[in-house]
């Protein structure tokens, strides 16, 4: 036991030192084997600097994966169930994946670095399963989560900040699109995405440059009130701009033990995913014939009466359960009160009439509420600010 | 419109009965084989001037005699030898005799007697459950349907039969190795390990090896398909695979030989057809392997044509063998300390005790040559004397504990395997090695370049739990489809599994006639 500190014991990301300095709650999480701040001072402060001036995320516990090889592309495109060609040259695509059995494993997103050159930034481990996939195909997965330091930099004025911070013309980079860029002396990558439905950028440098890339962004951005955010504040954010997130909104295929617990693309209303043109993909044959027969679920965005976010709510119709959420919260800047189901077909299609069995506590007191909810067919939260070329000024 | 309803690929015999009874249903069926006579494994093979050699399967012994019916194979020219009884051989040449249910010699006494007629009568029950299990399609667990819960009703029925005690064993055996269960039964040695042979040779297994009491109740299958005993088959098991080949053309089928397919066609979400080495396409309704499974979707269909799940599976599926064949020309009959001539002709084994099998498989594991082997020997050409030039004699033995891939590789390996092996021989034999005029050794590796099986592997890939029944060759790929639509299987790696049987290709065309998959 000697030799086995508990410091050990959560691995620390390369900003963590600057994180730690201004987490003034010192309220921490353990995502994915990492230490990481659920909030850095008050939540609800937190998520308004997303949503008015600049959030900084520290993402760099996301796992990274590079796939380079002269098959590369045929690799992922039998791994992802979107065509793969259609993500160009320093763009990004968000993606999924699935098991033989058509059940999603996990989402992330696709950079294409390079003609046959691109890079998985994945929520879940998934060293094995991309392991196993290269059977039959000439290519080469080196995993560079540790490689690669990451910074969510999101909100109204993100654009300027990072601008300030000498990437230059940040403003004409589409969405999805990636600018490359250098930061005393070592490559910086800029893509425009984000998990926060705002105009955003996440910021990937090597670690080296880790501590120097949060100095000058906190110290360039202080006149446009940049602030750090935990996880509890994109959470608030991503549930109101309509991301679904694993483990949370779907089981990892991989991780489920009881039958049935999985989500097939479909169930989860990332149909729009499923490109079945390409000849061969995980999954395929599975989600054809799912396609024939039915699912056995539908993902409902509910919009729910009242402000009590339905957390962990059945859902009913009438006197018959009929779903469970599996995401909630009330949306400050939405003024609404969001929920995501899942909802047995052939229930929740949009419009539909549901009620949430919402149960709350003040006090030690419990209360039981039923709320009148609709089945709405977008994100309660838009804004036209995430979509804009050029990038629009404060 | 397609070429052929159906294109097997494989003329072995399971290749070829499956394509019988789909000609005989009136599919149109195209079978292809890259060698240059039909059988696959029941083959001859002239290995020195004048001496013909069975040279991989030297024993028909589990052969399904429905098959022999409906296929009429004796009308195509089948001709079988006597049942042999199986001689273990004792370096004081009181040797241990198996015939049937009596064992005598080598000093076995009445306990061990009557304990092996006990340890047949138990055997025979087991393997009649298993042969209702072999005769039909191996029933899914999960997504149950009415002819699985019938074959699941059946089996249920027949474990009901056996009595509690056997029950009772048959639970518990199952799952642990022969070495146990024989010294559960028997006190003599040699008793010992002539059962045991049974149970490992074909495989990578000693006899402490899970899965042993599996492999050996594979084999005891035999008695309830209705061969009676071990025996050769006349002109050398070529003449068998032809007679299969006479069968199958005579039902319709056609049998197209020295055709290599290089790759099996797949459009998006089906089969369409193969490639031969020649360029040619063919195209049909279904492609029907009776390779092994490692062949038929690793090298035949690729892994980029599936989906990464079952390119896992396949990767994963272990098939390997650590049995060589030994073909020795005699330029006389050999003799044999305590065999009479007559003797000669019968099944001969030789077998160290059962802990010298463990022992002898250590040096295998670690990629040596091993100093100790299990010997099963056949010499055909006393009752079968065309096969040899007159007065000479052929010698063949099935020889385990010989590494697929021995560090000092084969060119240096197999002159000093043969020297070992003949020296070994030479114990029971003597001079048996002044009579050589030829030798050879066929090694795993030779079977996998010869005949195409993986590893060398008799059984298509190890026979073990967790690769058969509802579970062979693997889970999403049973029930002699696979999951690639259009593709299924016929061959030992589909259930029931290996040994000349014939069952895997017979249960394939019945599934895929039942599926009206054609």
């Amino acid at each position: 036991m000697s030799d086995v500190s508990r410091d050990t014991m959560l691995l620390t990301t390369p900003f963590h030192s600057r994180v730690e300095a201004m987490c003034d709650l010192n309220d921490w999480g353990n995502w994915m084997g990492y230490t990481t701040p659920n909030a850095y001072f008050d939540i609800e402060l937190e998520y308004f600097a997303v949503r008015s001036t600049t959030g900084v995320f520290d993402l760099s516990p996301m796992n990274k994966y590079r796939v380079t090889g002269p098959d590369a592309q045929r690799y992922l495109d039998r791994l992802i169930t979107r065509d793969v060609g259609k993500i160009g040259v320093d763009r990004v695509g968000y993606a999924i994946w699935c098991d033989d059995n058509g059940q999603v494993m996990d989402d992330g997103t696709i950079f294409r670095l390079g003609e046959q050159d691109y890079r998985i930034c994945s929520y879940q481990r998934a060293d094995d399963w991309l392991a196993w996939n290269t059977l039959g195909f000439d290519v080469t997965i080196e995993n560079e989560s540790e490689a690669v330091a990451g910074l969510a930099v999101q909100g109204p004025t993100s654009c300027t900040v990072l601008t300030l911070l000498g990437c230059t013309d940040l403003n004409q980079l589409k969405p999805f699109g990636i600018a490359h860029y250098s930061f005393e002396g070592r490559p910086l990558m800029v893509s425009r995405t984000g998990f926060t439905g705002d105009l955003g950028y996440e910021v990937w440098v090597p670690p080296e440059s880790a501590e120097a890339l949060w100095d000058q962004l906190f110290e360039l951005g202080r006149d446009y009130l940049i602030k750090p955010i935990g996880s509890h504040a994109l959470e608030l954010a991503r549930i109101e701009a309509g991301f679904l997130q694993a483990n949370v909104d779907f089981m990892p295929a991989e991780e489920v033990v009881r039958v049935g617990r999985t989500r097939s693309p479909f169930e989860l209303g990332l149909g729009w995913l499923v490109d079945f043109k390409k000849p061969l993909f995980n999954g395929r044959s599975a989600l054809l014939k799912e396609q024939e027969k039915g699912s056995r679920y539908r993902f409902a965005m509910l919009d729910v009466e009242g402000n009590k976010p339905a957390e962990h709510s059945f859902i009913l119709k009438g006197d018959k359960q009929v779903g469970t959420v599996t995401s909630a919260a009330w949306c400050p800047t939405a003024k609404a009160n969001v929920a995501y189901a899942q909802i047995e077909m052939p229930h929740g299609a949009v419009g539909d009439e549901l009620v949430a069995e919402i149960y709350y506590q003040r006090e030690l007191h419990w209360t039981r509420l039923l709320a009148p909810c609709k089945v709405i067919d977008a994100p309660i939260f838009k804004s036209p600010k995430r979509w804009q070329t050029p990038a629009p000024p404060h | 419109m397609t070429d052929y309803d159906a294109i097997i690929i494989g003329a072995g015999h399971n290749g070829l009965i499956c394509a019988s009874y789909l000609a005989k249903a009136g599919k149109s069926v195209l079978v292809l084989d890259a060698r240059g006579e039909p059988g696959g494994c029941a083959s001859t093979r002239e290995f020195a001037p004048g001496h013909h050699v069975s040279d991989c399967a030297q024993w028909l012994s589990q052969f399904d005699q429905s098959i022999v019916k409906d296929l009429d194979l004796k009308a195509a020219g089948l001709k079988l030898g006597k049942p042999k009884a199986t001689i273990s051989l004792q370096s004081d040449g009181d040797h241990l005799v198996i015939d049937g249910d009596t064992i005598s010699g080598a000093g076995v006494d009445s306990a061990d007697q009557a304990a092996y007629r006990d340890f047949k009568k138990m055997v025979r029950s087991f393997a009649k459950l298993m042969t209702t299990l072999y005769r039909s399609r191996p029933p899914k667990l999960v997504e149950q349907n009415w002819t699985d819960r019938l074959t699941l009703m059946k089996l249920g029925l027949s474990l009901k039969l056996l009595s509690r005690e056997h029950l009772r064993d048959l639970m518990r055996i199952v799952m642990i190795n022969i070495y146990d269960v024989m010294n559960e039964h028997f006190s003599h040695a040699a008793l010992k390990s002539t059962i045991a042979l049974d149970a490992v040779t074909g495989t990578n297994m000693g006899p402490r090896s899970p899965n042993t009491v599996y492999s050996y109740l594979h084999r005891a299958t035999g008695e309830h398909l209705g061969q009676t005993g071990t025996t050769q088959v006349l002109g050398g098991m070529g003449a068998f695979g032809q007679s299969l080949a006479t069968a199958a053309e005579k039902c319709g089928a056609k049998i197209q030989l020295g055709s290599s397919v290089t790759t099996i066609a797949k459009t998006d979400d089906r089969i369409t057809g193969v490639t031969l080495d020649s360029g040619e396409q063919i195209s049909a309704k279904l492609v029907i392997s009776s390779a092994d499974p490692s062949t038929t979707f690793r090298r035949l269909l690729g892994y980029h044509q599936m989906e990464a799940g079952m390119a896992k599976r396949v990767e994963c599926y272990r098939s390997r063998s650590g049995t060589a064949k030994l073909h020795l020309a005699l330029s006389g009959l050999p003799s044999f300390t305590g065999l009479s001539e007559t003797q000669l002709t019968e099944r001969l084994v030789i077998t160290p005790p059962m802990d010298g099998m463990e022992t002898a498989l250590n040096p295998m594991k670690y990629r040596e040559l091993s100093d100790l082997h299990i010997f099963d020997i056949s010499i055909p050409t006393i009752e079968d004397p065309g096969l040899a030039p007159q007065g000479q004699h052929s010698l063949t033995a099935i020889v385990h504990y010989v590494p697929y891939a021995p560090d000092i590789g084969w060119e240096a390996g197999k002159p000093q395997l043969i020297n070992q092996l003949i020296s070994e021989l030479e114990g029971y034999a003597p001079g048996i090695g002044a009579l050589v005029t030829t030798s050879e050794l066929v090694v795993p590796s030779d079977f996998e370049a010869s005949h195409g099986m993986t590893g060398g592997s008799w059984h298509h890939g190890e026979l073990s739990i967790d690769q058969a029944l509802m579970m062979r060759p693997f889970p999403g790929s049973t029930q002699y489809a696979t999951a690639v639509e259009g593709l299924y299987l016929c061959g030992a790696g589909a259930h029931p599994g290996g040994g000349l049987q014939g069952l895997p290709g017979r249960n394939a065309a019945k599934e895929i006639l039942k599926r009206g998959a054609l």
